[in-house]
């Protein structure tokens, strides 16, 4: 019974992580049309960033106030993608969808090597903050107080993000761009200026499901197109473009995942995409998408 | 058209001319070339971007490696065989799947299938050799029947003026095959769908139909390509089915213009020496890879050759 406890906070864990992402790369999809194959590299370049930047700072800060290093790795991650989407992303809104996902790969293959060169190929931990916070029993069981902890950081990321869309002014502008991309330019809406922070929005949420991440696990290469690949398919369950949809879709493929794991190894990523795929034979549009 | 046959006469002459390294780098380009042909049918020519093309040149080169290993077969025309039917029915099972979508949902779906063998090949170890792979010593191989083995000593250098004769004269029939393909009714159908679906619906198209057929053609021309790959490679690892192998394949229709017969095939062979020029110059060639992609949809979408007609169009 405890372990199903815990299987069911593991899942929940990696639902956090998986909804940041997924939400960054819908919100991107939903306000431009754009599918960003980079998005996973980002997420990367938030794990790289904070281990890194925890690393060097480990030996003169207290742990807890290592913490900052969450939030300031998924703060450079922001940054990067406000200085990529007006340079190399824009000109592209008004072609074809095939060039916006050559362009969107090129991204993807450059970051990947950026960094390795920055990095290296040796995988980097930020183990201590977990170590910090210690372990909590749970019906006997000990369980890190980081994971719990970061179960909440995801519930009040998607609850802030909600608000944020749907009860600031900024985000009714941001829905008003995603309807009518000339509509909202006619009333005097700077559309450039929401592209790129809708961009940045994204990129900070795929990093700070980085930053978040690191600590438990190690930051390695590959890291990023792995979890592009599993973005994908909660986005195709939830519906590209819908944040509702990414919240659904990131607890059904953690519960998915986490069941295949323990019962059958083998076949995690297939029986992932077997449910994808049936998704979009019944439901092309995803459980929430609008959109044909 | 006119070029084709002094390209062919120069192709020819390759192995007489050249050292052993450099006909088998050719031989590379041309096996990638083949594979290139495939996916610009579904690209250039029916519209669908896909990212999973891995998965067939995996399919082909695995069908040869498990063929060796488990069946004792050392013919080179049952290797073709087996790879064209693996690819085939591995494309006609996921064509089924992705052609009711098309731009972002077909480009997302075909990575994700292609990732799902790739972690096939890696998790069931037992059978696939997992991250080590599957060696397809060329020492083992025979061709045309049986005639030709190639046992012995100073074995590899005659492997490799054999084999790309053999390289060339499938590439020959593919580019021609693909030629005929793409200038039949059914390849104007499919440029038609291509650049206008509703309207070839309402001319009685069944898109679905067309598009699944393409589908599996593409697929069987890229397991062809993985096919005739792996005993030049020695060795098949799941890397041929991870998603930077399709990147490769997108990259070679990118490089030389999908808008055009030749692009292709030009960027395939380019590519090649590209990728082994790079990676001895730098480790960090993904960079220069990326950098060139994005420079070339910024500003030469039409790729090298298309470009090149142009130019060649405005001088005379």
């Amino acid at each position: 019974m405890e372990i199903v406890a815990l299987q069911v906070l593991n899942s929940l864990f990696y639902a956090a992580v998986l909804f940041l992402i997924a939400a960054g790369l819908s919100l991107i999809f939903g306000v431009m049309g754009i599918v960003n194959m980079a998005h996973g590299s980002f997420y990367a370049l938030g794990a790289y960033v904070t281990a890194w930047s925890v690393g060097a700072a480990a030996a003169t800060l207290p742990p807890a106030a290592l913490f900052i290093f969450l939030l300031l790795g998924a703060i450079a991650v922001a940054l990067v993608g406000l200085m990529i989407e007006p340079t190399l992303i824009r000109p592209f809104y008004r072609r074809q969808e095939e060039y916006q996902l050559l362009v969107t790969f090129g991204l993807l293959l450059v970051l990947e090597d950026v960094i390795r060169l920055l990095w290296g190929g040796t995988p980097l931990t930020a183990s201590g903050l977990v170590d910090s916070l210690g372990l909590v029993r749970i019906g006997g069981l000990p369980y890190p107080v980081y994971n719990l902890l970061m179960i909440g950081v995801g519930a009040v990321a998607a609850l802030a993000l909600w608000a944020f869309v749907y009860r600031t002014k900024f985000g009714v502008l941001l829905r008003a761009t995603a309807q009518d991309r000339r509509m909202a330019a006619a009333l005097g809406i700077d559309v450039g200026r929401i592209y790129a922070l809708a961009f940045g929005l994204g990129c900070f949420m795929a990093g700070l499901g980085g930053a978040i991440v690191v600590p438990s696990q190690a930051a390695v290469l590959g890291m990023g197109v792995e979890v592009l690949v599993i973005a994908f398919v909660v986005v195709v369950i939830g519906g590209l473009g819908s944040l509702e949809g990414a919240l659904v879709g990131a607890l059904i493929v953690s519960a998915l995942r986490t069941i295949t794991i323990q019962f059958w190894e083998e076949f995690e990523l297939a029986a992932l995409y077997l449910i994808a795929a049936i998704v979009l034979l019944i439901r092309p549009t995803g459980l929430f998408g609008r959109r044909a | 058209m006119k070029l084709a046959v002094p390209i062919l006469i120069v192709l020819a002459l390759v192995p007489v001319v050249a050292s052993t390294y450099q006909t088998q780098l050719l031989t590379y380009g041309l096996t990638l070339a083949i594979a290139a042909l495939g996916f610009n049918l579904l690209l250039g020519y029916t519209g669908l971007l896909s990212f999973g093309h891995s998965a067939y040149f995996g399919a082909g080169a695995y069908a040869v490696a498990l063929m060796m290993r488990y069946l004792g077969v050392s013919s080179m025309e049952l290797f073709l065989l087996g790879g064209i039917v693996c690819s085939a029915a591995l494309a006609a099972l996921f064509g089924v799947v992705c052609v009711r979508h098309t731009r972002i949902f077909f480009a997302i779906l075909t990575l994700a299938l292609s990732q799902v063998l790739w972690t096939l090949a890696y998790k069931f170890f037992w059978i696939t050799g997992g991250t080590d792979g599957l060696r397809v010593p060329f020492s083992k191989l025979t061709l045309l029947g049986g005639l030709i083995g190639f046992p012995g000593a100073d074995a590899f250098a005659r492997f490799i003026s054999f084999y790309y004769y053999y390289v060339l004269v499938v590439f020959c029939v593919c580019t021609a095959l693909m030629w005929l393909i793409v200038h039949s009714p059914f390849g104007k159908t499919l440029q038609a769908i291509r650049d206008n679906e509703t309207r070839a619906r309402f001319l009685g198209v069944r898109i679905w139909r067309y598009r699944w057929l393409a589908f599996l053609v593409s697929g069987i021309f890229t397991g062809l390509a993985g096919t005739l790959w792996v005993p030049l490679n020695g060795l098949t690892t799941p890397d041929v089915l991870y998603w930077p192998q399709s990147g490769k394949i997108v990259f070679f229709a990118v490089l030389g213009g999908f808008r055009n017969f030749s692009g292709p095939i030009v960027g395939a062979v380019l590519f090649n020496y590209l990728e082994v020029y790079a990676i001895a110059l730098t480790e960090y060639w993904q960079i220069t890879l990326g950098a060139i992609l994005i420079i070339l949809v910024t500003f030469l979408p039409a790729g090298i050759v298309g470009t090149a007609q142009r130019l060649s169009a405005k001088f005379k």
